[in-house]
């Protein structure tokens, strides 16, 4: 288990490490930071006096040195547009995008797993391949549009529900969110639907195929010959043995909501980091890009070594299959 | 069917007429089927079957921007699915657009499909640290999101078509990558591969002429999946402003240019164009779920 652990740590880094290496250089090696921070009408000997000052005269070996240093103390540069450290920035919408990816997994759970059981234990009845269906539609219909028409009907020609921004968030008991008043909720429905409806036809799949395999083994006809309710059979032996697989997809999925936070809060124009990507790669804002694909990197990664150690804890036979190898 | 005796000796018959048989017994499948070859003869023909040539700003008046559909235009062409803000036929535009988006997700599956192949066999025929190479590669780039990979790409190697086909072939061809890995190491056993080793035939001969061949069945499926795939990703990095150049809109640059006007119930903008990326996403869905089911013989009764 521990030297498990320990090369999974060590690949986890090495991914990290590589990935600084390729997004530095794209992003600082390709072009001349110099023409975009200096004024147009400088000198020659103003322009090589900056460059120095800067670090640009340097190797690029040298430059990413000094790069991985400073990253590793938390400094990632200053924003050109803010004048503030790119992290911090990053940092200020971070609540904002984890409480979007939140409520979209609260909904992937509350609708996901029900509507995944239905569909597993009757597969052949109309409300079963209904579900079906509409997972498949869950999952071919780009998000970008399917956002654009919950705009259209919920906010345009219903007018039940805002179209853009986030409310004012406000803080009880030490968690700052704007979840606090029925405003914040109206203002998250929209967008959190939108970035769930792919995860919930996911997890409706898995939910489905693990209750169908379930139903089929011995520990359920015995459950049954015991003379247990449908719902302790489904509700305690069922349920149990199929959560760890829908745990464990649910926990590497949160990486993706993230990342997949870039569209959803371009089209609701909700205040996240995803939306300030998209506006820094439009504005050559480079250390911000760099900041931010770094730190996502980094999460998702973190988030995958969380999950696959998570695993091996909740389910024995993983872990005894890793010591005898 | 020539055969003397009426009844058909399944064995006798091509394995392709057999998936061609069992292809056409599901009508969702014939359905996708017919709606896939409209749309591509549509993509294709564009030029000659547009009622206008929307690129063409002779064509155009901005007199006629942001009419509803039905509306007759000043020339006396009927704007059937209404017109956008630069007074363009929407029908022509999305016809061009259909022909960009295809292009480029065709194109990038075909590229990948290539990269993936050829880097799945290796694996599979030379194994040890080859294998574990580029697997493991595989598997780290599988565990990011592709919306994420994609956004590094663009941001490293700034925008443009080519740059959204590499984007979209590195995105790709992990997938292709593990699936003929999976069957070549299944292939690499049969006996052919063995007979083919004792007439002491060349590696690459062995790989490109024997094993290659057996391992593209399961590829067509992952394939067509992928191209749905690419049409979406590249329509959403257009979206976001970071794919195609203004000069050459697909659909997700057509939606994206009437999402400001959606709020003020322009609906027909944004709404037409999002309707074919989605017809052609279902329709080369419900071909390739078809052909999943066909040729995956762990399905079969």
């Amino acid at each position: 288990m521990t030297v498990y652990l320990i090369r999974r740590l060590m690949q986890a880094m090495l991914v990290l490490a590589v990935m600084s290496v390729l997004v530095f250089l794209g992003v600082f090696a390709i072009g001349d930071p110099i023409e975009i921070l200096i004024a147009a009408d400088a000198t020659q000997r103003e322009k090589e006096e900056a460059r120095i000052a800067l670090g640009l005269d340097r190797p690029l070996i040298e430059q990413y040195w000094v790069f991985v240093q400073n990253a590793l103390q938390g400094d990632l540069g200053r924003s050109f547009v803010f004048n503030m450290s790119a992290l911090q920035v990053i940092l200020q919408r971070f609540p904002a995008t984890f409480e979007l990816a939140m409520v979209a997994m609260l909904w992937t759970v509350l609708f996901g797993i029900p509507l995944g059981l239905w569909a597993g234990l009757k597969p052949d009845s109309f409300s079963g391949k209904s579900i079906m269906a509409g997972s498949i539609l869950g999952f071919s219909l780009p998000s970008f549009w399917v956002g654009l028409m919950l705009i259209m009907t919920f906010a345009v020609v219903l007018g039940w529900l805002p179209s853009t921004g986030r409310a004012e968030p406000e803080t009880h008991f030490g968690i700052t969110s704007s979840l606090w008043t029925a405003k914040g909720w109206s203002h998250v429905m929209l967008p959190s639907i939108n970035l769930a409806l792919g995860q919930i036809a996911l997890v409706i799949r898995l939910t489905r195929a693990g209750v169908r395999e379930a139903m089929l083994m011995d520990y359920v006809k015995f459950a049954r010959a015991k003379g247990l309710s449908q719902r302790r059979v489904i509700g305690v032996h069922v349920m149990k043995n199929i959560m760890i697989p829908i745990v464990t997809v649910l926990g590497l999925e949160l990486g993706s909501l993230i990342a997949f936070a870039v569209v959803t809060e371009s089209i609701f124009a909700w205040p996240g980091m995803g939306k300030l990507i998209i506006d820094s790669i439009n504005l050559l804002d480079r250390p911000i890009v760099v900041a931010y694909l770094l730190m996502t990197v980094f999460l998702v990664i973190f988030i995958n070594f969380a999950v696959d150690v998570l695993y091996s804890v909740l389910d024995p036979r993983v872990r005894l299959k890793d010591a005898g190898a | 069917m020539s055969g003397p005796t009426p009844t058909v000796d399944a064995a006798a018959v091509s394995p392709w007429r057999l998936v061609v048989a069992e292809f056409f017994a599901s009508p969702l499948a014939v359905f996708g089927l017919v709606l896939l070859v409209i749309i591509v003869g549509v993509a294709v023909f564009a030029p000659w079957i547009s009622p206008q040539n929307p690129y063409d700003l002779a064509q155009l008046s901005i007199m006629d921007g942001r009419q509803p559909p039905g509306t007759e235009s000043l020339d006396g062409l009927t704007f059937w699915l209404g017109s956008d803000d630069q007074g363009r036929d929407m029908l022509s535009g999305i016809f061009y657009g259909l022909r960009i988006s295809l292009a480029v997700g065709v194109l990038s599956a075909i590229v990948a499909l290539a990269v993936g192949m050829v880097m799945g066999m290796v694996a599979a025929f030379f194994g040890g640290w080859v294998d574990a190479l580029i697997m493991r590669i595989v598997d780290i780039q599988l565990s990011f999101p592709a919306i994420l990979i994609a956004l590094v790409l663009i941001a490293v190697l700034g925008q443009g078509v080519d740059k959204v086909i590499i984007a979209l072939i590195t995105v790709q061809w992990a997938y292709y990558a593990r699936t003929v890995r999976g069957t070549a190491l299944v292939e690499r056993r049969r006996e052919y591969i063995e007979a083919a080793t004792c007439l002491a035939l060349s590696k690459p001969r062995i790989l490109f002429g024997h094993l290659m061949p057996n391992c593209l069945p399961p590829l067509i499926v992952v394939a067509t999946v992928q191209v749905a795939g690419a049409i979406a990703l590249e329509a959403t990095l257009s979206f976001l402003g970071l794919g195609l150049p203004i000069t050459e809109p697909s659909l997700g640059l057509l939606i994206a240019n009437g999402f400001q006007y959606l709020l003020s119930g322009r609906y027909w903008i944004s709404f037409f164009p999002g309707v074919a990326l989605l017809l052609t996403i279902v329709a080369i869905n419900l071909v390739g779920d078809q052909l999943r089911d066909i040729l995956n013989p762990r399905l079969k009764k």
